[in-house]
């Protein structure tokens, strides 16, 4: 399931380029982008752990760019 | 300007006075320091906090961290003034980058305002608007004058001027009445429509665009891989020199650590690669919403890159060059009347969509009863074959005449001959002919202009056919009588021919050229407006039906790649330059901080010249 998130205070285009490193490398993530200029992001995970991979990503979203918030 | 940009503006035009102030007030010592914390603390306190926030998270190289350790570090060396003035010019740099990108976020936006907002149905008597989401295929909506059409579909009733612009970039309106289909996204002008939908929207031209053009920044050019490459080591090295510089040389040396701390500082304070990995994407993006505008649809910003480097453009004829609408215009039978060869041509070819069979069930005019035709054979690059009234009828072009073995003879009029045979004997042929776009020889003149070095045409069609349109444009090679297959195999063979860095662009109409557009460096669709299949299989789509957007797409990557050498090249320039100085001990905070946020604006500026283009 591939799905997009809009990003809300993601101010540097740096961080975009780290969330998007570090939610590639959370297991079961098969493709995500962290696009700085639309202020969006897609992730692309199997649909039975979607729910759970999200959790990580929000995870990592905080500690690279705790000011960034996803919303839903 | 945001509520969070008018609050920083404030707390810099509040840092800037203080500062005066602190350099104005003849304190020393203890009491000097705490007067320039004053200003430092009110600019740049969200910057020391995120820093030690981040640190605690395991971000080390982050800009905020950087930046606290520089100026920090510039109040122990006993600074003041450069410590709280870096930090207030860092933070204005700052406020206009993201007032910059704000600003270009939203032209580009506004470029792609084409999402309709609702939809009008009638329910009981009275008309309520709806999302488009929820209007089912088959339903009828009413659409007003000055609104946006919602959906993909028929017109029942009525008739107007539609605006296309927001899709095509053509300024002229169409007209529409019914029976036309009308295309999501475009504006109703004057009159009230009243629609049936042929399209959920999900599926309708609106919603496919939107989503290949949110979805283009996905696509990377080499150009922005790169960068993102670069800045994952360029930060690390650069700390990791500054820490080598404020220590080894005091060492070796000896004393001097406050100079030399001071020019590792000035490292710290450039080390962001913010110009390039801003600007770069920024550039590719404003390029894609520039092309846009213009009607052409790029899927990502590997294509602009591959795009600026055209060598070879190569055509399909019909419906690329030329209109793809086939008039018959010459009736020979050999022995029966033209009312009953155009009959049996019109029937035999009746389930076909190919442009032929069109005109020729145009140019009988009539409804037939479809029980008349059975067992109709489709031969790819041929012709039909099909039962008519119990009779073998067979249409197509010579090759299947000699196929079938019936004795033929040509017509001396130029365009596409259809032969007819009936129960292997020739009963006469039909010649069609197609018009060549206005804008097709223009067309292949601004490509020569653009420095594509070879044109070629490649067409089904017959020899006398293509050559004389291959002639009348200035076409530089031309390849008549191709089947789908050949078609390929020629692009395969020009992709041997033209040199190491060149590309080659292959223009269809989208239809039955699928194969063709992937095998190419870059397949360019043309005609959008509906086609799906030629959304999804090009790399590039032009939505009007118009070959000169082909040399404005070119000339549009070209400035593009232009844009983003222009800043890689300066911004590492300039990088390079201030870290040389920097270490000698020449360069001071403040060139710095240029280095730093001066050039990741004026990048940004640069950057924000791709959105605009001329046609």
């Amino acid at each position: 399931m591939k799905k997009s998130f809009k990003l809300e205070d993601l101010d540097c285009a740096n961080c975009a380029q780290k969330m998007e490193d570090g939610i590639k490398k959370i297991d079961g993530v098969q493709d995500a982008s962290v696009s700085f200029l639309m202020q969006k992001m897609t992730v692309t995970a199997p649909d039975e752990r979607f729910d759970d991979i999200m959790k990580e990503v929000v995870k990592t979203c905080r500690r690279i760019e705790p000011d960034c918030k996803i919303k839903r | 300007m945001n509520k969070k940009q008018k609050i920083m503006l404030g707390r810099i035009l509040a840092s800037a006075v203080l500062l005066v102030g602190a350099v104005l007030v003849p304190a020393t010592g203890a009491v000097r320091l705490a007067v320039f914390l004053v200003p430092y603390a009110v600019v740049g306190w969200d910057i020391l906090w995120k820093a030690v926030r981040n640190i605690a998270h395991g971000q080390v190289f982050d800009e905020n961290f950087l930046m606290a350790l520089a100026t920090v570090g510039a109040f122990f060396t006993g600074e003041y003034p450069e410590a709280v003035a870096v930090m207030l010019f860092y933070q204005v740099g700052e406020l206009f980058q993201s007032y910059a990108v704000g600003r270009s976020r939203k032209s580009i936006a506004s470029l792609m305002d084409i999402r309709p907002d609702y939809a009008n149905i009638e329910r009981d008597g009275t008309l309520v608007q709806v999302d488009p989401d929820e209007v089912a295929v088959g339903d009828a909506i009413v659409i007003k004058a000055g609104e946006k059409i919602p959906l993909d579909g028929v017109v029942l009733e009525g008739s107007s001027m539609v605006d296309t612009a927001a899709l095509t970039g053509e300024s002229l309106p169409r007209a529409v009445q019914p029976g036309d289909d009308v295309i999501s996204g475009c504006i109703n002008q004057s009159g009230l429509l009243r629609v049936q939908v042929t399209k959920a929207f999900g599926e309708s031209t609106v919603a496919k665009i939107l989503d290949l053009v949110e979805n283009s920044s996905a696509k990377k050019a080499k150009a922005e891989n790169f960068i993102t490459k670069f800045a994952r080591y360029y930060t690390p090295a650069v700390v990791i020199a500054a820490l080598l510089l404020a220590v080894l040389p005091p060492l070796v040396l000896g004393g001097g650590w406050a100079d030399w701390v001071h020019r590792a500082l000035i490292f710290l304070v450039i080390s962001c690669p913010c110009a390039l990995v801003i600007s770069v994407p920024l550039s590719f993006f404003g390029g894609i919403g520039g092309a846009s505008k213009q009607g052409i649809l790029v899927k990502g910003g590997n294509y602009l890159e591959v795009l600026a480097r055209t060598e070879t453009v190569v055509f399909d004829k019909t419906g690329t060059l030329t209109k793809g609408v086939f008039n018959v215009t010459v009736i020979h039978p050999d022995d029966c009347s033209e009312a009953q060869l155009l009959e049996l041509a019109a029937l035999a070819e009746s389930y076909s969509d190919h442009p032929i069979s069109r005109s020729l069930k145009e140019a009988y005019g009539k409804e037939f009863d479809a029980s008349r035709v059975s067992g109709v054979e489709e031969l790819s690059g041929r012709g039909v074959r099909a039962m008519v009234d119990g009779r073998q009828v067979c249409a197509g072009n010579d090759k299947l005449m000699e196929e079938i073995g019936v004795s033929w003879h040509p017509c001396h009029h130029v365009g596409t001959t259809v032969h007819v045979a009936v129960d292997g004997v020739y009963a006469g042929h039909i010649v069609i002919s197609d018009e060549v776009k206005p804008d097709a020889a223009q067309a292949v003149a601004a490509l020569k202009t653009q420095g594509v070095q070879k044109t070629v045409m490649l067409t089904g069609d017959a020899k006398a056919v293509g050559e004389a349109v291959a002639e009348q444009l200035g076409l530089d090679e031309v390849h008549t009588e191709l089947l789908p297959a050949d078609k390929v195999t020629q692009v395969e063979h020009l992709l041997t021919e033209k040199s190491q860095k060149g590309k080659l662009a292959f223009v269809g109409d989208g239809i039955n050229d699928a194969p063709v557009l992937s095998r190419a460096d870059i397949g360019i669709a043309m005609g959008a407006m509906g086609s799906d299949a030629a959304i999804e299989a090009a790399d590039i789509v032009l939505m009007d039906d118009k070959p000169s957007k082909i040399a404005t797409a070119i000339r549009i990557a070209k400035k593009t790649l232009r844009i983003v050498h222009q800043n890689i090249v300066f911004a590492l320039a300039v990088k390079a330059l201030v870290l040389v100085l920097g270490a000698a001990g020449v360069a001071n905070m403040w060139e710095a901080v240029f280095a730093d946020v001066g050039v990741s604006v004026l990048a940004i500026l640069n950057a924000m010249r791709a959105l605009k283009s001329k046609d």
